[in-house]
């Protein structure tokens, strides 16, 4: 449990920003100020140490109270014909008081992240997968294949935490273990062991990943080709990886979909879970979708067991309707399908909303700024910063408790969307 | 606000109560005596209506992990039986994997007012608490998963001692805020990871040594040791596998006379015998079970249709993954705590296989003696939906229909099957015992599943009706807590339901080794695993409510 040691220094404290729920962070707070003193990287110190700037909820501009913004919100949604409330960086009481609201108000639901996170979603609903966790890749992997993503950007402890840590359960020499990069080349240092091996690295083109994975699964189900190469890549390469992944008894095969940022990538996704099926044939191997950042899996958990299904679901018709493409938010309000945009983004001041020519109301972290003034600014408190919250981390199983570190006197966004489906 | 129910026909097992006339009392949620100054402020007239407390699924996937992969993974099944926002309810979907808002709603328009989720995954726990927390109406809890973690399996290879275990078991129960223990394929998932691809009762995890057999054994006495009402709750070795009788005969007499509650009994009690290498063992499983009374089950009916396989299972999953349909499926392993697999799956009334697991199901029924160590369940929603238990007591309750159904089934399947000439109709009072006070007794409610004062004012009023799926899929009136939530058969009000919990007691000394664990090898903090009391109040609609242990149940 986050401990409070002396005044003003937590430890223990889970990261409801780096998708693998780093939770041995030491921070210190002093005042609204917080800072993290231990365990931070690029992407929880900036989470953190975000100050507060705003305070107050603003109406056009203009400075109001709570109250008074929520009653505008309300007014607005009685006169919508289709609300959209979308962004959906929040935690899981955040996530219930939006589909709540969306149920009440007949809206459409998405989050921020979903053009990555449907190309995983879509595979999940037409074929299924094999996948792993976090503390299994700790333990078991020998072999890990990172296919087409530069993962340490956006997950810089995924490696210092998972692949290289001091201690397994079975035995294992951490420096027998294996990384080899498809595609994307690593940008630093991360997935270097500790004692020097560096991860071998098979670079095509992103365009190229289709074909080359394709390839890759042929392989593995010992398919023979008449091609020579494939992106640029020898076939007599990719026959070797398929080889070493038959042979690893703990292979995992991780990817980002969002930086999978291609046409229909959603069927590279299903190439690379389907060839995972096919090594356990024989062997042990699994999938490792890395994602949980800004809530994006608190939200479709929380969609799932609300309504049956993830995000892109609309409740225009009083019940829920699901259409990954028909209710896509950023297609919606591309075609102007959109006259209110609900826009939650509690975690990072860098999301602000889409442009769009809908009404805009955006329940945002302190400091966000904006190209246009939004109808409404409520600046919300962060979960796990400034109110109690529960997220999920990137593999849908393991959710952390958030703690409250200061007392800034920020509304969550529990708070503002209940009050707006009373005040309805 | 006293309330009268007056006059109706009650069921009430646990006090002996066969079909008597008796008028109920209700105070602030609770049944009470008749009034002494003779004030009442409501009365409800029940005059020719059967009374039972409330029903109670003690086996029932409603939340979880797994729960929830199934339903983001069958948008179709969803899109059948879509539901719509009223005045009253939120909007949702039903059938196989429902929302947790209909499935609280469907639970209470059925009579029943708890239901227990049997697998939940210590490390997942609080995702499983999260959606019975937006399960209404009914009350509920969980089963804890055991015996194929890491932990365990590597003290049992250290040949640490009783005790030890006890306090590691009394330690999770406590911080997943469960109510009883379940192994699920003991030590099996875990022998998955390191690509064994079956386990039999005698047979050791490769790494560890361990057998299925010591698990149960260690398992089970930590369970009575620490007196925890529930009797460990075993899914057992080789699910699914024709000859898995066998098995699941040797667990029986392999767990040294301790209480076990052996689920799904019916996915286990398969022979090899006729053409097809599959046939009935319910017959032996029957008998076995009569003599064994240490055991306890619970059938896991199937009924014909499309649902969905949701279990901790991940080994025989993976293993029956080309029987999938809709062609999708879903396998995980789980953060060296356990696993899943999540398959759809569709009984056919014309599959061999499929018409022989209704009739075998039904068999043990009817061929197990004791209501009191048999309940019903369809494993829901692995066995069918939930929302098919009217149709399954009707089957249990009139043979003519019950062999009518039986009639059309795969004709080879007819005649490997004694179901036909097994007479036994169930009473209204075994019903009574089956879903109601038996299994108030088998999860450890003190207060639920009778009629008596003092108990929960959770009570269910029919109209009896010859048609029996009739009368159990809308009763008259239900009381929730003693609140009036349905009346003619519709919701009229939502309310939410307590979590159901026990506390052992442990030594605090199991955290430092456990700290040590947590620090070394898993991905989160030992405290952050941990779930909080305030959790499960949560925004205020939730509560605890800690079940009594058994009497010298500490260590």
């Amino acid at each position: 449990m986050t401990e409070r040691l002396d005044e003003g220094v937590w430890q223990e404290v889970p990261s409801p920003f780096c998708g693998i729920a780093s939770d041995d962070l030491t921070i210190s707070v002093s005042g609204q100020k917080v800072s993290v003193v231990e365990n931070g990287d690029a992407v929880t110190i900036a989470g953190f140490e975000t100050p507060i700037t705003d305070t107050s909820p603003r109406v056009n501009g203009k400075e109001v109270s709570l109250t008074e913004a929520v009653d505008h919100i309300a007014t607005l949604l009685r006169d919508s014909q289709q609300t959209v409330i979308s962004g959906l960086a929040t935690d899981l009481n955040g996530a219930r008081a939006a589909m709540a609201l969306a149920d009440k108000n007949r809206a459409t639901v998405d989050h921020m992240n979903s053009t990555g996170a449907f190309r995983n979603l879509l595979v999940l609903q037409d074929t299924g997968w094999m996948n792993t966790t976090l503390a299994e890749v700790k333990n078991r992997v020998d072999l890990l294949l990172v296919v087409g993503s530069d993962i340490e950007v956006a997950y810089p402890r995924f490696f210092e935490r998972m692949v290289w840590p001091e201690n397994t359960l079975f035995g294992q020499d951490i420096e027998s273990r294996d990384v080899i990069y498809l595609g994307q080349a690593p940008s630093g240092e991360a997935s270097t062991s500790p004692a020097g091996k560096k991860a071998e690295v098979i670079t095509c083109d992103d365009a190229d990943l289709p074909e080359v994975l394709s390839v890759l699964r042929a392989l593995v189900a010992g398919r023979s080709l008449q091609a020579e190469q494939v992106g640029g890549i020898a076939i007599s390469v990719l026959a070797t990886l398929a080889a070493r992944l038959k042979q690893a008894k703990y292979s995992v095969v991780t990817w980002s979909a969002s930086m999978l940022d291609f046409e229909h990538a959603e069927t590279t996704v299903q190439t690379v879970c389907e060839m995972v099926k096919d090594l356990n044939a024989k062997t042990r191997s699994s999938g490792l979708p890395l994602g949980g950042k800004d809530g994006d899996t608190t939200v479709n958990q929380v969609s799932a067991w609300q309504s049956g299904y993830p995000m892109r679901t609309n409740f225009n018709r009083g019940y829920p309707d699901y259409d990954p493409y028909l209710s896509d938010s950023l297609r919606m309000l591309a075609d102007d399908e959109v006259d209110t945009l609900i826009w939650v983004s509690s975690f990072d001041v860098q999301r602000p909303p889409p442009t769009s020519n809908a009404t805009t109301i955006v329940l945002g972290r302190s400091g966000m700024k904006f190209e246009q003034e939004p109808a409404v600014f409520i600046p919300v408190g962060t979960p796990g910063i400034d109110h109690v919250g529960r997220a999920f981390r990137t593999d849908s199983v393991v959710s952390i408790p958030l703690r409250q570190l200061r007392d800034s006197g920020l509304p969550s966004t529990f708070e503002v969307l209940s009050a707006v489906e009373q005040a309805l | 606000m006293l309330m009268k129910l007056t006059g109706g026909r009650i069921y009430d097992p646990e006090h002996g109560i066969n079909g008597e006339i008796r008028d109920i009392y209700v105070d602030d949620g609770r049944i009470v005596n008749a009034p002494d100054d003779g004030k009442i402020h409501q009365e409800v007239d029940l005059r020719g209506k059967v009374v039972m407390a409330g029903a109670i699924d003690m086996h029932t996937h409603i939340g979880g992990g797994k729960v929830n992969i199934a339903r983001t993974m069958l948008p179709e099944d969803h899109a059948a039986d879509v539901v719509a926002r009223t005045e009253l309810m939120r909007s949702g979907c039903g059938h196989a994997a429902p929302s947790t808002l209909t499935a609280g709603y469907r639970y209470a328009e059925m009579g029943y007012t708890a239901g227990f989720e049997p697998a939940i995954l210590p490390v997942n726990a609080r995702q499983a608490h999260m959606e019975m927390h937006d399960t209404p109406i009914i009350d509920k809890g969980g089963y804890v998963m055991l015996g194929s973690d890491d932990y365990l399996l590597r003290m049992m290879a250290a040949n640490d001692d009783q005790e030890s275990i006890n306090n590691y078991v009394a330690w999770t129960i406590t911080h997943s805020q469960a109510i009883g223990v379940k192994v699920v394929n003991p030590g099996g998932i875990n022998a998955f990871k390191f690509n064994q691809r079956k386990l039999d009762l005698d047979e050791k995890n490769s790494f560890y040594g361990v057998t299925p057999r010591e698990i149960l054994l260690r398992l089970a006495r930590a369970v009575k040791e620490l007196g925890i009402p529930h009797p460990l709750h075993v899914h057992g070795c080789n699910l699914g596998v024709p000859g898995n009788m066998d098995t699941t005969l040797d667990t029986m007499n392999g767990i040294e006379g301790l209480p076990m509650h052996m689920t799904h009994i019916q996915f286990h009690s398969y022979g090899t015998e006729g053409d097809f290498k599959f046939s009935s063992g319910a017959a032996e499983i029957a008998e076995a079970i009569n003599r064994h009374k240490n055991i306890t089950v619970d059938v896991g009916q199937i009924l014909f249709g499309q649902t969905v396989t949701a279990s901790g299972d991940s080994m025989l999953q993976h293993a029956a993954h080309s029987h999938a349909h809709p062609n999708k499926w879903v396998t995980m392993d789980i953060e060296c705590d356990a696993g899943c697999g999540v398959l759809p799956f569709k009984y056919k009334d014309q599959s061999y296989v499929n018409a022989l697991q209704w009739m075998i199901g039904l068999e043990t029924f009817l061929l197990v003696e004791d209501p009191w160590r048999i309940f019903l369940t369809t494993d829901h929603p692995n066995g069918a939906p939930f929302t098919s238990y009217p149709h399954l007591i009707r089957l249990l309750m009139d043979r003519t229909f019950r062999n009518e159904t039986l009639s059309k089934l795969h004709p080879e399947a007819q005649k490997a099957s004694r179901l036909g000439s097994i007479d036994r109709e169930y009473s209204l009072y075994e019903i009574a015992i089956m879903t109601r006070a038996g299994a108030a007794k088998l999860v450890g409610l003190a207060d639920r599943g009778h009629l008596g004062v003092g108990g929960a004012a959770d009570i269910t009023v029919y109209t009896d009706d010859a048609d029996r799926e009739k009368m159990f899929s809308r009763p008259d009136y239900v009381f929730k807590d003693g609140n009036m939530v349905v009346k003619d058969g519709d919701l009229i009000d939502v309310t939410w339901g307590t979590t159901h919990v026990v506390k052992p007691e442990y030594d605090n000394s199991v955290e430092k080794s456990l700290k040590g664990y947590f620090d070394k090898y898993l991905t989160m903090k030992m405290g952050n695993f941990k779930i909080s009391d305030d959790e499960i109040v949560d925004d205020g609609r939730g509560s605890l409510t800690i079940q009594p242990l058994h009497k010298g149940g500490r260590i």
